[in-house]
C-alpha cells in the first residue's frame, strides 16, 4: 500500500497503480479523454493533468505512477486553467457544428468544454481541413475535421480487434490519423467491427447507417443479445419511434465488453427490410379444398392453385392443425417432421419439443445443428 | 464448450484450432485469441488446410491434407508418447481404457503420419511440442472438425488428445467446440433433437419417459382405451434433419412444420432437397423472410426477429443470457411461441383422450415466456435453477445450473467426468466418403465468410454487409488458376457429381493447390448444390468439408 493525499484526502492506494486509478478508486473524479479503461493509456491528451506538490509540471494522472507521500491536487485553479486552456487548443481545431453532428448529445468533447466553459477561441482555424465523410466504408462514417488525436482507434484497433488498421501520420499541426498507409479503412484491412467507432470520443467516427436518424436523447436502449453466430455478444438496440436505427456496444456485456463485430453492430437492418413476413398466406389449392397441384409442373402456376392468399390466423392455423392431424390419422404420426430453430430462443424450442411428443407423439425433431 | 472463452483467452498458455475459422466465424473470440498471442505470448497452433487470417498469428500452421484430422491427431498423441510428455497422474487417476488407445496411436508413426496428412515429420515434432509442453492447453475446433463421415471419431480424438495431456477440467485447457449459431446450443438443450428430451435425458429411457408422460399428461408408453390403442410417448428415437428431408422420398414424411430453417440453402445436395420438397403433402414455414424454402411451403406462419422477441439464448459456452423485446411485432406476425401453442392447442382439441388436462405440464396456456421458462427450469436439471428472475437481477449464469441457489458452472468436469472416468478411444484413420478422381480431380471445402450468416437470408437483407460482400466468390489457388488460364476476377464453373455453380473467382493462396472454398450464402451460387448426403454414422452429420469437384472457367 502507498500513502498519498488527494485533494487533502489521505487515500491507501495500490502499489503500481496510476494517479487516475487511486481517484477513481476512490470516488473522486478526474476528466479524461483519451484515456479508457480498456486501453492501454497513452498520455497525449492533457485533460487528466494533477499537480502534484513539488512537481515541476502539472502530471497527467493517467501515465503517471503513485508513491510514497505523494500530494495530489486534482481541481487547483491551476489545473482547471490549465484543462480549460487545453480544450480551447482542441476546439480552435475543430468544427463549430454541434448542431449537426451526430454524436451531439453523447460527445466526450462537448461534455467537458460545457464543464469548463472552454469554447473555440477567437484565433481558430477556420473551415474544413479535410474531406467530410472521407472513406467509403458502408458503416463507418470518417470526419477527421472532428477527430481530436487522442488515439483511442489507434489502440482499440492494435489491442482489441488486433487488426492495426489505425495509425498516426504526419507531425504538428498536420498530424493526422490514418487507415494503413493513407489507403481507405477496407485496403487497410479493416473487418468493420466499429470497435473504432465505438472508442471514439467525439465524432471523427460515427455510424454511417444511421447518420442524421437520432441523437443520444432521443433514443432508447434495450440490451439484448445478438442473433449471428454463439459468441453470444450482448449490447443495446438503440430505438426511435418503434424502429431499430442502431446498435451499440454496452460495457456490461459478459462476453464481449465493448466489442462487436461487423455482423453484430451493423448487420441489423434486416429487422425492417420491405420483405419481412407480416401476414399468413396459405397456397390457393387449401382455400379451395382442391387437391394440391404437382408444383414443378406449369400448371401449377397457370392454374392460381399454387398463388400466394394472405388469411387471418384463424384460417391459417386450422389449416395447418387439420392437415396434421389429418397426416398422422394417415400415416402415423412418425410421417410428422418437426423442425425446429437454432435462431429462435430457448422456451420456443422447448415447446417445439413439447408439440413434436406431446401433442404429435414422434421424436421426428431436429434443427441444424448439423449443418 | 467445456470452459469459457474468457478462461481459455486468459489462461492458455497455448492454443490448438483446428477446423475453426475463428476470427471469421466467430470474430469476437477470434480477437480475443489474437490479443492472447500478442500480448500474453500465447502460442497457437492452427491445423487447417486453408491458411484462414488466424494462420497470420499462428507459432505454427499446419496444413494438413482435408479429411486427415485422425491420423494427425494420433500422429501428434505419438510424439508425445514418445517424449513421455504425457500426464501420467491425470491418465492414472481420471481415466480408463488408456492400454488399447495407446496400442492404436502406435499405428501412427510420424513418417506414416507425414504421408497422411502431407505434414513434413518436423513440423509434427514442432507442434508436439507447442502443444504439450505449453499447459494448460485449450482445443478449439468447429464444424471444420465435426462436418465429416468421422465427425464424431474426429471430436473423440481431440477427447484423447486433452486426457492424454490431462488438460479436462482446468482453467485455459478443455474441449471447445465453438457453436455456428445464436442459439444452437439452446436448441439442444431444449430436446431439440430426435434422441432426448431438454438437457438431454434420452427417449430410449423408460425412468425419463415415466418423468414426461407425468408432466406432459400422457402415458410413457402406448396404451389401451375402449379396445383401441392409444399412442404414449414414442420411445423410437427419431429421424435426424438429414435422415427426414430424404425421407419425403421414401414416403415416411409426409408432413414437416419448420420453424426458423431453410433446408434448401442449408442441406446438402440442394436438387435432391428441393426434389423432396416437391413430393411433400404439406410444408409448413414459420419464417421472417419468403426464404429459398418458403417457395416449397404450402403455409408460410410469419415470426419475429430478436429485436420484437422475450426469452434467452445460450451461447456456446453453455452462458444462458436474455433477449429482449424492444420494438413491437411487425404487422401481423406473432411471437413464434404463441403460434406453435396455437396449433398444439388446435391438434390437442381433435384427440382429447390423449393428454390428460390434469398433469401439472399438459396445457398450452403461457402468459409469456417467461412462464415456458418455469416448465423448463421444472423439466431440466441441469436448467433447473436458471430463471428470468434471475438473469434480470443480472446474474451470470451457465449450466449445469441445478437449483436457485446455483452459482452456474464455468468449467466443466473439473473433479471427475459425466461417466466417472474419462474413456480413452481408440480411433482408427477412415479416408473421406467421396476421393477426386479423373472426372473431379478437386476438392471442395465449404462454410461462410465474415460478412454472411448461414443461408443468408438476414445478411443479403443488409444493405452495408452486401455492400463488402455482395456475391459468392469462389476461392482457388494461384497455380489451379495459371494452369486453367484463370485471370484475376473472371468466373469459375464448379462441377461436383450433385450439380454446379459459376461464380467469381477469388484467386488466392488461402486454398491449397487442388482445393477450392466456396460459401453457401447466395442462392445462385451455394455451395449446396455441390455436396452430398454421405453422413457420419452416429451423429448424422454430413460431408460438407471434401467434395470431389472438376474446375473450369465459366
Amino acid at each position: 500500500m502507498v500513502n498519498i493525499t488527494i485533494n487533502g484526502q489521505s487515500i491507501q492506494a495500490e502499489a503500481g497503480q496510476t494517479v487516475l486509478q487511486a481517484a477513481q478508486a476512490h470516488g473522486i473524479e478526474v476528466p479524461t479523454l483519451c484515456y479508457h479503461k480498456d486501453l492501454n493509456p497513452t498520455g497525449n491528451c492533457r485533460m487528466c493533468i494533477v499537480e502534484v506538490k513539488g512537481g515541476r509540471f502539472l502530471q497527467a494522472a493517467c501515465v503517471t505512477p503513485v508513491w510514497e507521500g505523494m500530494e495530489i491536487q486534482t481541481h487547483s485553479e491551476k489545473v482547471t486553467k490549465d484543462r480549460k486552456l487545453t480544450l480551447e487548443l482542441m476546439l480552435a481545431n475543430h468544427p463549430q457544428d454541434c448542431i449537426t453532428c451526430d454524436v451531439s448529445g453523447e460527445c466526450e468533447l462537448q461534455d467537458l468544454a460545457y464543464e469548463y466553459k472552454a469554447s473555440a477561441p477567437e484565433w481558430g482555424s477556420k473551415g474544413t481541413r479535410y474531406p467530410v465523410n472521407s472513406d467509403p466504408n458502408p458503416f463507418i462514417r470518417v470526419d477527421m475535421n472532428r477527430c481530436i488525436l487522442c488515439r483511442r482507434c489507434v489502440s482499440a484497433c492494435a489491442e482489441i480487434q488486433v487488426r492495426d488498421v489505425w495509425g498516426v501520420a504526419k507531425r504538428g499541426f498536420d498530424e493526422i490519423i490514418v487507415a494503413g498507409a493513407g489507403t481507405t479503412m477496407l485496403e487497410a484491412r479493416c473487418e468493420s467491427c466499429g470497435q473504432c467507432m465505438a472508442y471514439c470520443p467525439t465524432g471523427a467516427l460515427s455510424n454511417k447507417m444511421n447518420y442524421g436518424t437520432a441523437r443520444a436523447h432521443q433514443v432508447t436502449k434495450v440490451t439484448t443479445t445478438c442473433s449471428y453466430c454463439g459468441v453470444g455478444c450482448q449490447f443495446d438496440l438503440l430505438v426511435k419511434n418503434k424502429k431499430v436505427i442502431g446498435v451499440q456496444s454496452n460495457p456490461n456485456s459478459p462476453v464481449n465488453g465493448m466489442a462487436l463485430c461487423v455482423k453484430g453492430r451493423y448487420g441489423y437492418d434486416y429487422i425492417h427490410h420491405p420483405e419481412r413476413l407480416t401476414k399468413p398466406k396459405v397456397r390457393r389449392y387449401l382455400l379451395e379444398g382442391k387437391k394440391k397441384p404437382v408444383i414443378s409442373e406449369q400448371w401449377a402456376v397457370d392454374s392460381g392453385q399454387w398463388d400466394w392468399v394472405e388469411t387471418e390466423w384463424d384460417k391459417a392455423l386450422d389449416i395447418v392443425a387439420d392437415k396434421l392431424a389429418t397426416t398422422r390419422k394417415n400415416y402415423g404420426a412418425d410421417s410428422i417432421g418437426v423442425l425446429t430453430s437454432a435462431k429462435c430462443t430457448n422456451e420456443e424450442n422447448y415447446l417445439m419439443n413439447k408439440l413434436a411428443r406431446q401433442v404429435i407423439g414422434t421424436n421426428n425433431i431436429d434443427h441444424c445443428a448439423r449443418l | 464448450m467445456s470452459n469459457s472463452m474468457d478462461d481459455v483467452a486468459k489462461e492458455a498458455k497455448a492454443f490448438f484450432i483446428i477446423g475453426s475459422n475463428t476470427t471469421e466465424q466467430h470474430p469476437v473470440f477470434g480477437a480475443m485469441l489474437r490479443q492472447a498471442v500478442r500480448q500474453r505470448g500465447a502460442k497457437l497452433v492452427v491445423a487447417d488446410p486453408r491458411k484462414i487470417d488466424i494462420t497470420e498469428f499462428a507459432t505454427l500452421h499446419l496444413r494438413h491434407r482435408p479429411g486427415t484430422d485422425i491420423a494427425l491427431i494420433n500422429g501428434l498423441m505419438y510424439i508425445i508418447l514418445e517424449k513421455g510428455w504425457e500426464n501420467k497422474s491425470f491418465i492414472d487417476e481420471r481415466t480408463e481404457n488408456f492400454d488399447q488407445f495407446k496400442a492404436t496411436v502406435m499405428n501412427y508413426p510420424p513418417d506414416v503420419v507425414a504421408k497422411t496428412t502431407n505434414v513434413p515429420v518436423e513440423k509434427l515434432y514442432e507442434a508436439a511440442e507447442i502443444i504439450a509442453q505449453n499447459s494448460p492447453m485449450a482445443v478449439i475446433w468447429a464444424m471444420g472438425i465435426t462436418q465429416h463421415i468421422v465427425g464424431v471419431r474426429n471430436v473423440m480424438d481431440l477427447a484423447n488428445l486433452q486426457m492424454l495431456l490431462g488438460n479436462m477440467g482446468k482453467a485455459g485447457g478443455g474441449v471447445n467446440p465453438l457453436r455456428g449459431q445464436n442459439n444452437v446450443q439452446g436448441a439442444c438443450d431444449m430436446g431439440g433433437l430426435p434422441n432426448v428430451y431438454t438437457a438431454y435425458q434420452p427417449v430410449t429411457s423408460e425412468e425419463v419417459r415415466e418423468k414426461f408422460a407425468r408432466a406432459w399428461g400422457l402415458d410413457s408408453g402406448p396404451r389401451t382405451v375402449d379396445g383401441k390403442t392409444v399412442r404414449g410417448l414414442s420411445s423410437t428415437v427419431g429421424a435426424t434433419v438429414t435422415e427426414m428431408v430424404p425421407g419425403i422420398l421414401e414416403g415416411k414424411t409426409h408432413a414437416l412444420y419448420v420453424l426458423g430453417e431453410d433446408p434448401v440453402m442449408s442441406d446438402p445436395d440442394t436438387k435432391h432437397i428441393r426434389h423432396c420438397f416437391e413430393s411433400i403433402d404439406f410444408l409448413v414455414l414459420q419464417e421472417i423472410f419468403p426464404s429459398e424454402t418458403a417457395a416449397y411451403a404450402d403455409v408460410l406462419l410469419p415470426g419475429v426477429t430478436f429485436a420484437e422477441k422475450t426469452g434467452t439464448f445460450t451461447n456456446t459456452e453453455r452462458r444462458v443470457q436474455m433477449v429482449r423485446k424492444a420494438i413491437p411485432t411487425q404487422g401481423d406476425a406473432r411471437d413464434d411461441w404463441w403460434i406453435t401453442c396455437q396449433i398444439a392447442k388446435r391438434l390437442l382439441a381433435g384427440t382429447s383422450d390423449r393428454v390428460r388436462s390434469d398433469a401439472p405440464y399438459s396445457g398450452w396456456d403461457y402468459v409469456d415466456s417467461s412462464a415456458i421458462m418455469s416448465e423448463i427450469n421444472a423439466l431440466t436439471p441441469s436448467y433447473g435453477g436458471i430463471t428470468h428472475a434471475r438473469l434480470e437481477a443480472g446474474e451470470r449464469l451457465q449450466w449445469p445450473c441445478p437449483t436457485l441457489e446455483h452459482p452456474g458452472t464455468p468449467v466443466l468436469h473439473t473433479k471427475q467426468f459425466t461417466r466417472g472416468k474419462g474413456k480413452f478411444m481408440p480411433i482408427d484413420h477412415v479416408p473421406p466418403a467421396e476421393k477426386p478422381d479423373d472426372d473431379y480431380p478437386m476438392l471442395m471445402s465449404t462454410g461462410r465468410v465474415l460478412y454472411h450468416w448461414h443461408g443468408g437470408q438476414m445478411t443479403r437483407r443488409a444493405k452495408g454487409l452486401m455492400e463488402v460482400y455482395g456475391e459468392a466468390l469462389i476461392e482457388v489457388n494461384p497455380n489451379d488458376a495459371e494452369k486453367m488460364g484463370l485471370i484475376a476476377k473472371s468466373f469459375v464453373r464448379v462441377t461436383s457429381r450433385r450439380g454446379n455453380i459459376s461464380a467469381q473467382a477469388w484467386v488466392t493462396d488461402r486454398v491449397p493447390p487442388g482445393m477450392v472454398y466456396a460459401n453457401f450464402h447466395f442462392p445462385n451460387a451455394s455451395a449446396n448444390e455441390l455436396t452430398h448426403a454421405s453422413l457420419d454414422p452416429v451423429a448424422k452429420i454430413p460431408e460438407y468439408k471434401i467434395v470431389a469437384v472438376k474446375v473450369e472457367l465459366a
